[in-house]
C-alpha cells in the first residue's frame, strides 16, 4: 500500500512586493501561471494529473474553487480534479503533504501541490452591521420591508474592512508576536541583519548560477524575484528604523518579510509515474509533522515548528547531524534565530515533551539558496517554493542526502517535512 | 521540367520551348520546377555551362511570373533515385514553399525508398528549437509539432512565460536556457536524456541583432552577436554530436542553421549580424561532408523579409519597400521559414545536405 513519493519538478513565478508589478493580477491568474510553467517544463500539456491541491490565505469569496478554476484555465487536461486547502503560511507545505500522502496510500499516482497569495489584491469586505442589513433587505418579502431594512444603514457602516494579519485571540500582529519572542530569546539586531544579508546574497548567487532556470518562469515581464537586493549590506540594513517591538525593537523592514504577491507549484508522483513521464526524481518525501503551541497562553507563536521538528526527528531516528540541508522559513530573521536557539535549549525542548535539546545546527546548511527575506513571502506559496528548491539542492548533492523544511504558520502552528535525495 | 538530359547549348532551346507556354498558362500560385544535372560532375565544359545557364533562366522566370507563382531549380546528382527526390519535389510543388522563388539547390543520392509523402514525417521524433518563445522560432515549433515532432522549446530564461505558452500549446517541453552558457549543450542533452530519448534534429534559430554602422560598432556589439548567432551553435553541436553524449543527436539526425539574406548579401548597419549569418552558411557547408558517414544532414535556411513582431517595428515606408523588393511583392510569414525547415528535417530529405535555402521570395539582394 505504501508507495515512494518523489518530487520531480517545481515552478513558481518570480515573487514581488505587494502593490508592485502584479497589482492587477488575481490569485487565479498567478496560480494558473505557476501551473502552466510547471506543465511546460515537464511536458504535461493536455495530461490528466491525479489531483491538484493549492490554496491562498487571502482569498476572495468568489475564489471558493480557486484551484479547480486555475486548473481549468491551465494547460492541464480539464479532467484533472482539484481542491483548495489552507493552513496559513504553511499552506504550500501542507498541500504538498496532502498530495504526497494520497500518492503514498496509492490513491493517486501523481499530483501537483501549490499555493498563491496576492497581498495586493486582498479581499475587502463590508462591515458586519452593513452585511447583516443587506442580508435582511435581501430576505425582505416586499419593497416596504427592504426600505425599512436599508434605512438602518449608518455612515459608519460603510467603511470597508481590509483583512488584518492579526491573531484573533491576542489581537497582536505576527510582527508583534515575533517581537516578543525576539526579546525573550535575546536575538540581537545585528544577528538578524546578518541573516537577512546572507539570505539576499544566497538567493542572488543561486539566480546568478542559473539555479532557478528550471524552477521559475517569468511572469508579466518580471524575470527575477523583485524583492531581492543582491547588493544589500549590513551597513545599509543598520540604518533602518525598527517597525516591531517599539522604539527599542530590533526588527526592521530589512529583517522582516515584505507583504508579497506570488504563486508556486510542485509536481509529485510515484517513481514509476515519474519514469513513465520521463521525469527525473529529485527527492523522496519521507515524512512530515504538524505541531501547535498555546500562544494565547503565552507560548512563542512562531516557534511551533520546534516541537514538530523534534517529534519528526525522533520518529525517524535521526539527529540534526543526519540532515544535510535545512530550510527554515524566514518569516522574520529573528524567527530563524529563535528557532535555532530553541533547538539548542534543553529545558525548552523538554517543555515541548521532547527527550531533550534537538541540537546545534550547522549554520552553513541553512537556507543555502536564500529564503523568504530575499525572495518574498506570498503566504500560501512559500511552502511550494521551498519544496522544489530543497529537492533540487539535495539532488545536486547526491542520493541519500537529507533536507528538513520548517515552516511556521498563524494560529501558533508549524509544519515540518523531511526530504531525501534519490 | 526534367532537364537532366540537356548538355549542349542547342539543348537549351527545349527549355525555352517548354517554359514559354507554361509561363503563359500558369495559374496563380502555380509552380515551375526544373530538375537538372549540376555542374562539376565531369560532364564537360559545355554541360557545366548549360547547368549554370539553367540557373539564369529559372531566376529570370521567377522574376517574370506573377500572382504568387514561383520557379525553382533542383540539381540532382548522378545516382539520385525517385525516392531521393520525392520530398524535394513535394515541398516545391506544395504551398509549403510559397516564399521560395528563383532558387536552386542540390539533391545527392541517399537510397531513400520511393514512398508517398508522409502526413506526419516527424512523428515521435525529438526536435530541439532554440529561440522558440516567439516569432519565427515559435512558428517552427508549431509547424514541426503539427507534423508529429515532440518539441524541446529552448529560449532564454527571461522569455520563459511566452516559451511556456508555446510548449503547452504544442504539447512539448520548455527548457529555459541561455545558449551561450558553457553547459548549454550538456543541459539540452540532459533534458532529452532524462526523457530517455535522443535528438532527431536541432534547429539553431535563436539570434540577436546589435545594429550599428561598422564605424560605430564596438568590440562588445561585435562579439555578442557572433557569440549568440554562431559560436553558441558550434559549441552545442560539438556536445550533441559527441557519440558518448546521452541525449545527443542520433545518427540519421538533422542540424538546421538559420542564416539570413542580410548575411548572404550584406546589409548596411549589420556587419556583425552579416558576419554571423554568413558564418552559419559557411558552417553548414563545411559540416555536411564530415557528417555524411553518420547520415546526419546539415543545412541552413536564409530568411528574407519575414513579417514578425521584430520587423513590425521597422518604420512603415521602409517596411513597405522591404516587402516589395522581391519577386512575390510581399513579405514572408514565419510559417514559410518553418515549412522549409520541416522539409529539411524530413527523414526522406536524406539527400539534401550542405545546402543553404533562401526563404525570401527571390529578394533582389541576397543571391
Amino acid at each position: 500500500m505504501h508507495h515512494n513519493v518523489v518530487v520531480v519538478g517545481g515552478n513558481r513565478i518570480p515573487f514581488a512586493k505587494a502593490g508592485g508589478p502584479y497589482t492587477q493580477a488575481s490569485a487565479h491568474d498567478m496560480l494558473t501561471a505557476a501551473l502552466d510553467g510547471l506543465i511546460a517544463r515537464t511536458g504535461l500539456s493536455g495530461t490528466r494529473v491525479g489531483e491538484v491541491a493549492a490554496g491562498a490565505v487571502l482569498k476572495h469569496p468568489n475564489d471558493f474553487n480557486l484551484t479547480r478554476e486555475a486548473v481549468l484555465s491551465s494547460a492541464l487536461a480539464p479532467e484533472t480534479p482539484a481542491c483548495d486547502l489552507q493552513q496559513a503560511c504553511a499552506t504550500g507545505l501542507e498541500t504538498t503533504m496532502y498530495i504526497a500522502n494520497k500518492i503514498a496510500l496509492g490513491q493517486l499516482d501523481s499530483g501537483i501541490a501549490g499555493g498563491v497569495d496576492s497581498a495586493s489584491d486582498a479581499p475587502i469586505t463590508v462591515s458586519d452591521p452593513l452585511r447583516r442589513i443587506l442580508l435582511r433587505a435581501n430576505a425582505a418579502r416586499d419593497l416596504k420591508g427592504r426600505v425599512a431594512a436599508l434605512s438602518r444603514i449608518r455612515p459608519a457602516h460603510l467603511a470597508p474592512d481590509a483583512p488584518r494579519v492579526v491573531e484573533p485571540r491576542t489581537g497582536l500582529s505576527m510582527g508583534e508576536h515575533q517581537a516578543r519572542t525576539t526579546a525573550r530569546w535575546e536575538i540581537a539586531r545585528e544577528d538578524q541583519d546578518r541573516l537577512a544579508v546572507a539570505s539576499h546574497h544566497a538567493l542572488a548567487a543561486a539566480w546568478e548560477r542559473g539555479f532557478f532556470d528550471d524552477l521559475v518562469t517569468p511572469y508579466r515581464g518580471v524575470t527575477r524575484d523583485a524583492i531581492l537586493r543582491p547588493d544589500t549590506s549590513l551597513e545599509r540594513l543598520a540604518t533602518l528604523k525598527p517597525v516591531f517591538g517599539g522604539p527599542e525593537g530590533t526588527m526592521t523592514a530589512g529583517n522582516s518579510t515584505a507583504l508579497s504577491d506570488g504563486a508556486a507549484a510542485v509536481l509529485l508522483g510515484t517513481e514509476e509515474w515519474a519514469r513513465e513521464h520521463h521525469l527525473t526524481p529529485w527527492a523522496r518525501v519521507v515524512d512530515a509533522q504538524v505541531a501547535a503551541v498555546d500562544h494565547p497562553g503565552g507560548a512563542d507563536l512562531l516557534l511551533a515548528p520546534v516541537g514538530a521538528t523534534g517529534r519528526l526527528l525522533a520518529r525517524q531516528g535521526l539527529t540534526l547531524d543526519d540532515i544535510d540541508l535545512l530550510e527554515i522559513h524566514e518569516a522574520f530573521a529573528a524567527t530563524v534565530l529563535a528557532t535555532l536557539k530553541a533547538w539548542e535549549d534543553e529545558d525548552y525542548c523538554r517543555g515541548l515533551g521532547l527527550d531533550g535539546a534537538i541540537g546545534r545546527a550547522d549554520r552553513s546548511r541553512i537556507n543555502v539558496a536564500g529564503s523568504s527575506l530575499a525572495a518574498g513571502h506570498p503566504f500560501a506559496a512559500t511552502g511550494a517554493r521551498i519544496v522544489p528548491t530543497l529537492a533540487k539542492l539535495l539532488h545536486e548533492r547526491g542520493p541519500g542526502t537529507r533536507g528538513l523544511i520548517s515552516v511556521c504558520a498563524a494560529g501558533g502552528q508549524g509544519v515540518v517535512a523531511l526530504l531525501e535525495a534519490v | 521540367m526534367d532537364a537532366t538530359r540537356l548538355s549542349t547549348i542547342p539543348d537549351l532551346e527545349q527549355v525555352r520551348a517548354a517554359l514559354r507556354p507554361a509561363v503563359r498558362g500558369i495559374e496563380p500560385s502555380g509552380r515551375i520546377v526544373v530538375v537538372a544535372r549540376p555542374g562539376g560532375v565531369g560532364a564537360g565544359w559545355e554541360a557545366d555551362a548549360v547547368a549554370r545557364a539553367l540557373d539564369g533562366v529559372v531566376r529570370t522566370v521567377g522574376k517574370e511570373l506573377r500572382g504568387g507563382a514561383t520557379a525553382n531549380l533542383v540539381y540532382v546528382e548522378p545516382g539520385v533515385t525517385p525516392g531521393d527526390l520525392a520530398s524535394t519535389l513535394g515541398f516545391l510543388l506544395e504551398g509549403r514553399s510559397a516564399f521560395i522563388d528563383g532558387q536552386s539547390w542540390r539533391v545527392a543520392p541517399a537510397q531513400v525508398a520511393a514512398a508517398p509523402l508522409a502526413a506526419a514525417p516527424h512523428d515521435g521524433r525529438i526536435v530541439v528549437v532554440t529561440g522558440a518563445a516567439r516569432g519565427i522560432g515559435a512558428a517552427i515549433a508549431r509547424t514541426l509539432a503539427r507534423d508529429g515532432a515532440s518539441i524541446v522549446a529552448v529560449d532564454i530564461p527571461a522569455a520563459g512565460e511566452a516559451l511556456a505558452d508555446v510548449a503547452n500549446e504544442i504539447g512539448g517541453t520548455a527548457l529555459q536556457l541561455d545558449i551561450t552558457a558553457d553547459d548549454a549543450g550538456a543541459r539540452i542533452a540532459a533534458h532529452v536524456a532524462a526523457r530517455g530519448e535522443s535528438i532527431h534534429g536541432i534547429v539553431h534559430n535563436a539570434g540577436i541583432t546589435r545594429d550599428k554602422m561598422l564605424v560605430n560598432t564596438d568590440a562588445e556589439r561585435w562579439a555578442s552577436v557572433l557569440e549568440v548567432n554562431l559560436r553558441a551553435q558550434m559549441r552545442i553541436n560539438a556536445v550533441l554530436l559527441d557519440p558518448t553524449t546521452e541525449g545527443g543527436l542520433a545518427d540519421g539526425g538533422r542540424i538546421v542553421g538559420v542564416a539570413s539574406t542580410s548575411g548572404l548579401a550584406g546589409n548596411k548597419g549589420q556587419s556583425n549580424y552579416a558576419a554571423s549569418k554568413a558564418g552559419v552558411a559557411g558552417l553548414v557547408i563545411a559540416m555536411a561532408p564530415d557528417l555524411a558517414a553518420r547520415a546526419i544532414t546539415v543545412n541552413a535556411v536564409a530568411p528574407g523579409f519575414i513579417e514578425t513582431d521584430m520587423t513590425a517595428r521597422i518604420p512603415f515606408v521602409q517596411r513597405e519597400v522591404f516587402r516589395r523588393s522581391n519577386s512575390l511583392n510581399q513579405g514572408g510569414s514565419p510559417v514559410d521559414v518553418a515549412e522549409t525547415i520541416g522539409y529539411l528535417l524530413d527523414p526522406s530529405s536524406q539527400g539534401v545536405t550542405g545546402q543553404v535555402i533562401r526563404v525570401c521570395g527571390q529578394n533582389l539582394v541576397g543571391a
